[in-house]
This record gives structure tokens, sequence and C-alpha cells, in this order.
């Protein structure tokens, strides 16, 4: 049954590709192409664009994506916990609160040392 | 034994029903709902002039976008420029395997009770955010740019609430499947919206961060960013983001509405009516919010997620676990 249960997500992905991109052979075939060079230019408000968008970007992002991961990393150890938990009972949930425990201090650390500041 | 051929014809028809269903109902009726809800609440009329009360207003747009020009900036990745609206459309419709319908008979309907379902809805929700960054970084645009890194640390920085009220739901109940989630909720007071209060409302923040919309609507703030992250995009790419948004919407709806108010369960009407009634009740709730508020500025956004949200939610796993556990 789960190989069955696959499938449809695989045929979910693909049917839904070719489903998204019929409108878009519609266009392909129906709407006008004319070729005037100033339309194909990149929109600055109105002004000729100045310089590539491709540039340096604020670090911070970089930083939260960081951050990011570690707690994503986190949740993923905690779905499988939080079905399973019931049938170890206490040691499952001191386990899980000394594991919570580490990563809220964690938390802590990066929220002291500014990383979570956006300023 | 398992029926291959069968299975796989039966696989397109689900897909092509549920493409159709969030094209039609999510994405061009969900897009009038709220410029008639918006209308509303701003005492305006809203659109009222094709077909009757305005019934066909998003169909005529829709027929309008096909015969539009489809323009590629001279400075834009153009593989990239093409593909990103198709991952957001995608992306959006996936998301609707593992949401259950309602009932006919004994059958759930439902796309797949995948045992893993709420970990795979988390999974589809957040591959959005690689469309918009994608198309954003594509555009070769300042706007666009900015869009998708706004909504790259947005969209991340909300999952993890997000996930949290997840697994606070999925400990209550015991397990990791949707249909198994609605059945754990008996009669009206024990709808998860009661016993998991915080996880709703947490929940419900994550989620209106996680589809962008007012008062998180950062990425395509407007008045700022022009259109964000497709500011480039024309005709039917655009439409396409737009059904990838508004059915991602939809299904966050359809999401709270299964883990936290009973999904189709409700006494005298059919079951898919019920579901309908809340999901709807959700979706309203969602443009209520965006027609009354004005939108945060980034720095408030991530504090929200990072210093309030996330160690709330923590805090709640644990207060669920101790519960379940003692």
């Amino acid at each position: 049954m789960l190989l069955v249960d696959w499938l449809y997500v695989g045929v979910f992905l693909v049917v839904g590709l070719a489903m998204a991109a019929l409108p878009l052979a519609v266009v392909w075939a129906l709407a006008p192409r004319l070729a005037q060079p100033q339309k194909r230019t990149t929109y600055e408000s109105g002004v000729v664009p100045f310089g590539q968008a491709w540039a340096q970007f604020n670090v911070r992002y970089y930083l939260f994506s960081l951050v990011f991961v570690i707690f994503d990393v986190e949740v993923i150890y905690l779905y499988p916990w939080s079905i399973v938990f019931r049938q170890y009972g206490r040691y499952a949930f001191f386990v899980m609160l000394i594991f919570v425990g580490i990563l809220l201090l964690g938390l802590i650390h990066a929220w002291r040392k500014g990383a979570l500041e956006w300023t | 034994m398992v029926n291959w051929p069968l299975e796989i014809v039966r696989a397109v028809l689900l897909t092509a029903a549920v493409f159709t269903f969030m094209a039609v109902v999510a994405a061009m009726f969900g897009v009038l709902l709220e410029r008639k809800v918006g209308g509303w609440i701003q005492s305006r009329l809203g659109p009222k002039h094709v077909g009757p009360q305005g019934l066909l207003q998003t169909v005529a747009d829709t027929i309008k976008l096909l015969q539009k020009e489809h323009i590629e900036p001279r400075a834009a990745d153009r593989a990239i420029f093409n593909t990103a609206p198709l991952v957001v459309a995608v992306a959006g419709l996936m998301s609707w395997v593992v949401i259950p319908f309602g009932t006919l008979g004994d059958r759930v309907l439902v796309v797949r009770d995948l045992n893993i379902g709420v970990v795979f809805f988390a999974a589809m929700a957040s591959l959005t955010v690689v469309g918009i960054l994608a198309g954003g970084f594509a555009s070769n645009n300042k706007y666009a740019l900015l869009g998708g890194l706004r909504s790259a640390s947005q969209m991340i920085s909300y999952e993890l609430p997000l996930a949290m009220a997840l697994i606070a739901v999925a400990m209550e109940a015991g397990t990791l499947s949707t249909v198994g989630i609605v059945e754990a909720q008996a009669g009206w007071f024990g709808s998860f919206a009661f016993r998991q209060f915080p996880a709703f409302v947490i929940f419900l923040i994550a989620a209106t961060a996680e589809v962008n919309r007012v008062p998180f609507d950062l990425p395509e703030a407007e008045s700022e960013l022009v259109a964000g992250y497709f500011s480039e995009y024309t005709g039917m790419r655009f439409a396409l983001f737009q059904l990838g948004e508004y059915g991602e919407m939809f299904a966050m709806a359809a999401m709270a509405t299964t883990l936290f108010l009973g999904g189709w369960k409700g006494p005298v009407l059919p079951g898919v009516v019920w579901f309908l009634l809340k999901m709807y009740l959700i979706v309203f709730l969602l443009m209520w919010v965006r027609w009354t508020y004005p939108r945060y500025r980034l720095d408030q956004l991530l504090n929200l997620s990072w210093k309030v949200l996330l160690p709330a939610g923590l805090v709640w796993i644990l207060i669920t676990g101790y519960r379940v556990t003692f």
C-alpha cells in the first residue's frame, strides 16, 4: 500500500506540472509577439536600469537561514518522537525535555548574541 | 495485489479533479470572494458588471490573461524565470493530497491517507519558497530580488512555529495521518481548537505568514516593492503565481479545518458540506484580517516569529507532552 501512496504523489507532481503548463501552451498559441526591444528592459520605476540586480545583499538574510537550519533539524527529530512517546512513558518525556531544553538554550544564546536582531 | 494500470488512471483523474477544484474554487472564485469581502468591509460594491453580481469577473480576467503576451526581460535568467511559476503552482496543488474532504458512506474522501500526512503537508507548504526565491532571483530586478529574499526569510521563520503547532496536534492525536487526526476529535468540545488552543493560534498566525498575506505581505508590499517577486511577470505566468498562492491559502484553511475544527465532522449535514463551511470560515477570517490590518515591518515580523511564536511553540509542546504522559 505504501508504494501506491507514493505513486499518487508522483502522479500529482507530473500531471500537476503538465496541467499548470497547459495555459502556457495556450498563451504560446494565442498571444501576440511583437518585437520591440524596449519592452524587454528590466522594470525600474521608469528610469533606465542601473547596473544588475545580482549584487551584494544584506548578510542578515543568510544569518537567519543558518539559525533556521538548526531549528528545522530539531523539528525533524520531534516528528517521530511526537507519535511514539506515549509508548515509552516518562522516560521519553524527560529525554525530550533535555533535548528541547538544550535547543532553547541555543535560542537564548543566539538571541543574546544579536543574531535575531534585524537592525 | 495492486492493479497498477487502474491505480495510475485513478491517480491521473484525481489530479485533474483536484487541480480543477483548486483553479476554479480556490483561485478564480477565491479572488472574486476576496474582492467582494474587501468591497463589503470598505463599504464598496466590489466587482459587479461581468455576469450576475460580478460572478464571472475572474473568468473574464483569466480569458484576458490567456491572450496577453509573455514578456521576458533581456537581463533575466531564462530557464529559471520560466519554470518558477510552475513550481509555485504545483507546490500549491501538492498540499491537497493529504486533505480529507468528507465521507461517502464508510469511505473517507481523501486523495491518499499518507501515514506521514502532516509532515508531507509541512514539506509541500514550504516548497513554495523555492519557486518564489527562484522567480525573484531570476528576474534580475531589484524589487523582485528584495521581494524574493524577504519572502524566503519570512517563510523559513514561520515554518518553525507552523511545525510546532503541527507536532503538538500530532502528539495529542497520537498519529501523523490527517484522517487519524480528524477521527481523534470527537464531538464539539473534542475538537482540537479547544484542547490545543495555543497551537491553533500559532497555526493561524504562521499560516497567514506562510502564504504571504497581510499583515505579513512584505514580499509583495505593493507600496514599496512594486509587486515584489513577480514584478517582471506578465500574463499567464503572473496568473500561475496567483493560482499557487490562492491554492496554498485554501490548503492552509483546509488544514486548519482538519487539524483543529474536526474536519468533515458535524451533525445533520453531509461531511463535505461541513468541511467546506469550516474551510470558508477560516478563509473568511484570513480575508477579514487582510482588509483590516496594516503591514508589519521586517524586523517586527521576524521578532514575532523568533522571539514569541517559536519559544511559545516549544513550551506548548512540552506542556502537551507533560499532559499526555502524566
